[in-house]
């Protein structure tokens, strides 16, 4: 302790008036794990290091690549091939020995991360895939940990401040009421395939230190319930604020035995709902639930009659009619073969994003067939 | 009625541009079919729609000269 307070390592900062000795000394006693050694982790790892937070925490499974180089700063050509979490902590280390540092070289999952995220202060999300990203999210909800969000995509960033609540208005948002649920595998984008310039995740990662180094030393207003997003090539800013999501919430886990038993990996990547339900499905959900029925065909398509009620909306006019659905029931979209109803499913489901909407398969005709079938 | 529309990351592709304006349509749920029928790439795509910065999880309303952004997320790290 007298090295921290006799050497002039961090005066430079101590000068601030708005930081001083006080927010040195809870930097000195702050717990910060970095998930991600790479292009966000490692700019946010050497500020944080730097700035004297005294135990950092590195997760990462990776070894460094001749092409991380771009981006991840921490490392050289002596580095590649090399455990990325050990031999960043060893660069910030050297950087700062009056640190603690610990390393976790191994994938952060659902088993794992409640155990290793409760022994921080603040988590800094520097992954690089959704799964992650969900699960960092979830783990930092259900132990109210202050998460420091960022992500890049070619020469755009993203950052935020979740479980932080506003002073005015105590609510805490999180990353899924900005995005309930990861989108679909086939639109999976990362830096892999689109690429990035390795001065955005550099932006963005500095960002990241200097926001968990305002919540730590509570100087400041922290992106708290904000996504703040970055264009380098039009050198613009954009603040969007986060409200609440009150349907998302049936898409967390509710506790640590519900968090464990997720399976983020397939959450995120195969996890496409299916849109269609077969003939034998659709009568046995008429049975068991109250359904919304809406049938697709024009007007003069025959049987004009069914034997369900429907409400009719054909496709033709389908835009005007489509804003007049309220309903908190199972849709099922019907049309004669079940085509121009998987068309409208998709549409509604974009309108109608947490409820259950399907289209008959094979249409109306599938649904005589079968009948014909059970008779014989 | 002129709605102002933001796009960002690879909504930006889908659509051509970044910024454009918009008449003809009272409400998000409008303007969503709207674009979702223009661009249907859009359909394959999970995004954020925020109404004046404020991020919407309903239909609202729009007014004269409202900017409305288009959010999707980043997982690049």
């Amino acid at each position: 302790m007298s090295l921290l307070k006799n050497n002039n390592r961090y005066d430079r900062q101590i000068r601030l008036k708005e930081f001083g000795q006080t927010a040195q000394d809870n930097l000195n006693r702050a717990k910060v794990l970095v998930i991600g050694a790479g292009g966000l982790g490692c700019p946010a790892l050497q500020y944080l290091a730097s700035a004297g937070v005294g135990t950092i925490g590195i997760v990462d499974f990776d070894h460094v690549e001749l092409s991380n180089l771009q981006r991840q700063i921490l490392f050289n050509m002596d580095d590649i091939g090399k455990p990325k979490a050990e031999t960043a902590a060893t660069k910030i280390k050297a950087m700062n020995p009056e640190i603690q540092v610990h390393v976790y070289s191994f994938k952060i999952t659902n088993q794992n991360a409640l155990d290793i995220i409760v022994e921080y202060d603040i988590v800094i999300d520097g992954s690089d895939d959704f799964a992650t990203r969900y699960l960092v999210n979830d783990a930092c909800v259900l132990l109210n940990k202050p998460l420091v969000y960022g992500a890049v995509l070619r020469f755009e960033g993203q950052i935020g401040v979740f479980n932080v609540a506003n002073l005015s208005t105590r609510i805490k948002s999180n990353y899924r009421d900005l995005f309930p649920v990861p989108p679909a595998s086939q639109s999976h984008i990362s830096c892999n395939d689109l690429g990035v310039l390795g001065v955005v995740p550099g932006i963005i990662g500095t960002m990241q230190a200097a926001e968990a180094i305002k919540i730590l030393t509570n100087i400041g207003n922290p992106l708290s319930n904000k996504i703040l997003t970055y264009d380098v090539l039009k050198n613009e800013f954009y603040e969007f604020q986060i409200t609440e999501n009150k349907g998302h919430s049936h898409q967390m886990p509710k506790d640590k035995a519900e968090f464990q038993a997720y399976n983020y990996e397939w959450f995120c990547s195969t996890h496409e709902p299916s849109l269609e339900i077969n003939s034998t499905e659709f009568n046995q959900m008429r049975l068991n639930e109250e359904l919304t029925i809406i049938d697709v065909r024009e007007m003069y398509e025959q049987p004009v009659e069914l034997e369900f009620p429907v409400i009719r909306m054909p496709l033709s006019r389908w835009e005007e009619d489509l804003l007049m659905i309220s309903t908190n029931h199972t849709i099922v979209v019907v049309c004669q073969s079940g085509v121009r109803s998987l068309a409208a499913v998709k549409k509604l489901k974009v309108l109608f994003l947490d409820q259950n909407i399907y289209s008959l398969q094979g249409g109306i005709h599938a649904l005589k067939n079968n009948d014909k079938l059970n008779l014989l | 009625m002129k709605i102002n529309i933001l796009a960002f990351g690879q909504i930006v592709d889908i659509i051509g541009t970044s910024s454009w304006t918009i008449s003809g349509v009272d409400n998000t749920d409008q303007l969503e079919l709207k674009l979702t029928h223009d661009f249907p790439g859009l359909l394959n795509t999970k995004y954020a729609l925020a109404v004046n910065k404020k991020v919407i999880h309903q239909n609202t309303t729009l007014s004269h000269d409202d900017t409305v952004a288009i959010l999707p997320p980043f997982s690049g790290g």
